[in-house]
């Protein structure tokens, strides 16, 4: 079964999660959605880092007790380790932001709560 | 505040979830885990009472002045172990060979020994500390910013 | 002293994280306890800048390999690709150094006043550190990742220091646009990182320049990167971020938001000259980010005409200011391949663009203060509101010719020195781009001559009759500043020959950038 699926199959995924993500980001104007957006922006590139490192018939790159033969790339797990403790700390201060704004205008529309312009 | 049967069964939850988010970050350098990831697991376990409790009782267990003591202790030790060896370079492993963590683990697969990797397991439970800390301090600010109240200073 | 300018590039960077994780600790014992201790550490900070500068202007690319058995060991035996994460220190890094250290001392110093009465003050130490530490770390990296972690430490602690004043609406959202798009931003260069590590295996820059052959998807890899940095950039299509968020900072983060921006400039020159360098047709590229200046000045200088918010006005003239420094730098790109036009005047539109950053980051500097002045005197920003103010606030009033005159391209200051530097070689390569640029300085020249006009001079407004002069502290932040832009209008070529020349001579020499690294490599 694992031989049908073709080999670019997580690169499509990981495109079109990146695809639906810069159109929430463009295109919605609630800021939760927004901020939605960017978590599914980051995944997008998660999955793209990871998946780069798959050798075909490889194991986990873990010595404990690891069957003999190939292993996979450990550098982008570690990159993609890296990036989701990064992109939680961002997603927390936009949330804190996006509860700040709330709380002064009462609105969490991108065009209503505006104040700055021009 | 949810009911008594949740409020108990969490009760007794918490010491198991604490137990195993220390088991993940203490053999970060053998399985798949670390500072970060056993760091999540416990806070995990911190919101699990965050739902059982109300924001409000928790914030009388879980003092912010505590929480910023243990932050900024975790973050001191991990720079502090990184200094330690600023006699070669900084970053130095200068716990290998030495009889704390520091014998050098035989090459293929093996069944891990958790005495190895120099200050790595060190590194380990200081971020977990500091992630910890840090990211429950982060969900009960934002529990009680959500009902109306602010986290003192 | 040897092994401390050795251990310099770490410690620059370790010893703010070190001050920004003992400030909540410290200022349990009183705020005097915590403001001595920011400023000793600093000053530790500055004078550890100042002798790694004199030893890479002397002695040439510092190398410092983190947790090697020595600092200079890149390839340590039987490796021919450097594995361990590197710092690489050459002319360029250090220039942007000294501009980051300059900035966030003036910054220090001036918060010291400005925030009393503030709560939350240890954490606004602790923030201002953090983004020290991700700017200097962006500055001296050699390795593509770090650029990724240290550009997002710098993103978080420039938004969360911009919303610091959570009661007014306005601060909140333009921390908001800023994190928003640096999140983007990093985001697109992780991705762009993913593409170059899947082709060539290494994340070191030198390595990667060692190894680079221009395939298709090394050339979304630089779109990308080029992409994510005009973005964080503030050039013009992605501007939108800018006016915002320079309006609603407080008053000493806003040059250290203008220095995050130039970092991510850097970053960018670093990836165009030193990543790919020869491998690339520079000529396109190079059209590319002159097309993007031009835009940026003219664009920028035009939607600062009719501002009426005066920290806004001058939000968008740093937009066109940064559009001199790609102009002249991508002069210099355009012709890199071509030695004859090289040496004749790319290398001087390159050394114009870089002086030109350190200038901007004076003047600009010194005007963003003063609007903060004014704000803190009469409190409004809207230049409708205000008249007169030049019978009281003389000090203000003084420093304020001095920045126009300055930003405007008039001698004896120094943004005529680097702005003569851009129109003189960039009127050998194109005239029609010089022409542009002496038309836009005329109109910033214009903008600033209104804003004088309403705001200083006039009749003395019945409500500001007991406006004062603002307190010593300012004026000394404000005097230090205007003697700086004086010395370097009278001595533009002692301060080209002895800081900018280096970092010219550092982008356009790749190859010693590599070898610094790979060695004896074959």
């Amino acid at each position: 079964m694992m031989e049908h699926i073709p080999l670019n199959f997580p690169f499509l995924a990981a495109a079109l999660l990146a695809g639906v993500a810069f159109y929430i980001i463009i295109f919605k104007r609630n800021l939760i959605k927004l901020i939605m957006g960017i978590a599914l922006l980051a995944s997008a590139v998660n999955l793209f880092l990871v998946a780069l490192g798959y050798r075909a018939g490889g194991n986990a790159p873990i010595y404990t007790d690891v069957p003999e033969g190939l292993m996979v790339l450990p550098v982008p797990q570690a990159l993609t380790l890296t990036s989701i403790v990064i992109n939680v700390a961002v997603l927390a201060l936009m949330l804190t932001m996006v509860v700040h704004i709330y709380r002064h205008t009462g609105d969490i529309d991108a065009k209503e709560s505006r104040r700055l312009k021009g | 505040m949810l009911t008594k049967i949740v409020r108990t069964v969490a009760n007794q939850l918490i010491l198991f979830i604490l137990i195993f988010g220390l088991y993940v970050i203490a053999h970060g350098h053998l399985t798949p885990g670390g500072g970060f990831q056993g760091g999540a697991v416990i806070v995990s376990g911190v919101v699990m009472l965050l739902v059982a409790f109300n924001s409000k009782e928790l914030k009388k267990s879980l003092r912010e002045r505590l929480l910023s003591i243990m932050e900024s202790t975790g973050a001191l030790i991990l720079i502090g172990l990184a200094f330690a060896g600023i006699g070669t370079v900084f970053a130095y492993n200068f716990l290998v060979g030495s009889p704390i963590f520091g014998r050098i683990p035989p090459t293929g697969p093996n069944p891990g020994d958790i005495w190895t990797g120099g200050f790595i397991p060190l590194m380990n439970l200081a971020v977990g500390l500091k992630v910890a800390a840090g990211l429950s301090a982060v969900v009960l600010a934002m529990a009680l910013f959500s009902s109306g109240e602010e986290m003192e200073e | 002293m040897d092994s401390l300018i050795t251990h310099s590039p770490a410690l620059i960077v370790a010893l703010p994280l070190v001050a920004a994780f003992a400030i909540p600790l410290i200022s349990r014992a009183g705020p005097r306890v915590r403001n001595t201790f920011s400023l000793v550490i600093f000053g530790l900070i500055t004078f550890l800048v100042a002798i790694l500068a004199m030893d890479v202007h002397s002695v040439g690319i510092h190398v410092y390999t983190f947790g090697a058995t020595a600092a200079e060991l890149a390839l340590p035996g039987g490796y021919t690709v450097p594995v361990r994460i590197m710092f690489e220190v050459d002319g360029m890094s250090i220039f942007m150094g000294l501009i980051i250290t300059i900035v966030t001392l003036a910054a220090l110093i001036y918060s010291l006043h400005f925030l009393k009465g503030q709560t939350g003050q240890a954490r606004f130490y602790s923030l201002m550190m953090l983004l020290y530490a991700g700017m200097m770390g962006l500055a001296f990296t050699g390795d593509m990742f770090n650029l990724f972690v240290f550009l997002e430490i710098a993103s978080i602690a420039g938004a969360g220091l911009a919303a610091y004043r959570t009661n007014m609406a306005d601060a909140v959202e333009g921390g908001f646009k800023y994190i928003v798009i640096s999140a983007v931003s990093a985001l697109l260069v992780l991705f762009a990182i993913g593409i170059l590590y899947a082709q060539y295996n290494v994340l070191s820059i030198a390595a990667l320049g060692y190894y680079m052959q221009y395939t298709t998807l090394d050339m979304m890899a630089l779109g990308l990167l080029g992409g994510a940095f005009l973005m964080k950039l503030a050039a013009v299509p992605l501007h939108m971020w800018a006016p915002d968020i320079y309006t609603v900072a407080p008053a000493g983060i806003t040059p250290m938001i203008y220095t995050s921006s130039a970092a991510a400039m850097y970053a960018l020159y670093r990836v165009t000259f030193t990543l790919y360098g020869s491998a690339i047709d520079t000529t396109t590229i190079g059209w590319v980010v002159i097309i993007l200046g031009v835009l940026s000045m003219f664009v920028g200088v035009m939607m600062a005409v009719h501002q009426t918010d005066i920290k806004r006005m001058m939000a968008y003239h740093a937009i066109s200011q940064e559009g001199y420094m790609l102009l002249g730098v991508g002069v210099g790109l355009a012709v890199l391949a071509d030695p004859g036009a090289l040496a004749s005047y790319g290398r001087d539109a390159i050394s114009g663009g870089i002086f030109h950053i350190i200038n901007n980051a004076l003047y600009k500097g010194m005007l963003f203060l003063t609007a903060e002045a004014i704000f803190f005197r009469i409190g409004t920003r809207d230049l409708n509101r205000m008249g007169g103010l030049g019978h009281r606030m003389k000090w203000t009033a003084g420093f304020f010719i001095i920045g126009a005159l300055a930003i405007s391209g008039i001698p004896p200051f120094n943004g005529f020195a680097s702005k003569l530097l851009i129109y003189e070689s960039v009127l050998r390569f194109n005239p029609i781009l010089s022409v542009i640029a002496m038309f836009v300085s005329l109109v910033t020249l214009a903008s600033f001559t209104k804003v004088f006009y309403s705001a200083f001079t006039g009749p003395e407004m019945p409500a500001y009759k007991e406006v004062k002069e603002v307190p010593k502290s300012m004026i000394i932040g404000m005097a230090i500043l205007a003697a700086c832009i004086i010395f370097f209008g009278i001595f533009p070529g002692l301060v080209v020959n002895t800081i900018v020349a280096p970092a010219t001579d550092a982008l356009i020499n790749q190859a010693s950038y590599i070898n610094a690294v790979m060695g004896a490599v074959p």
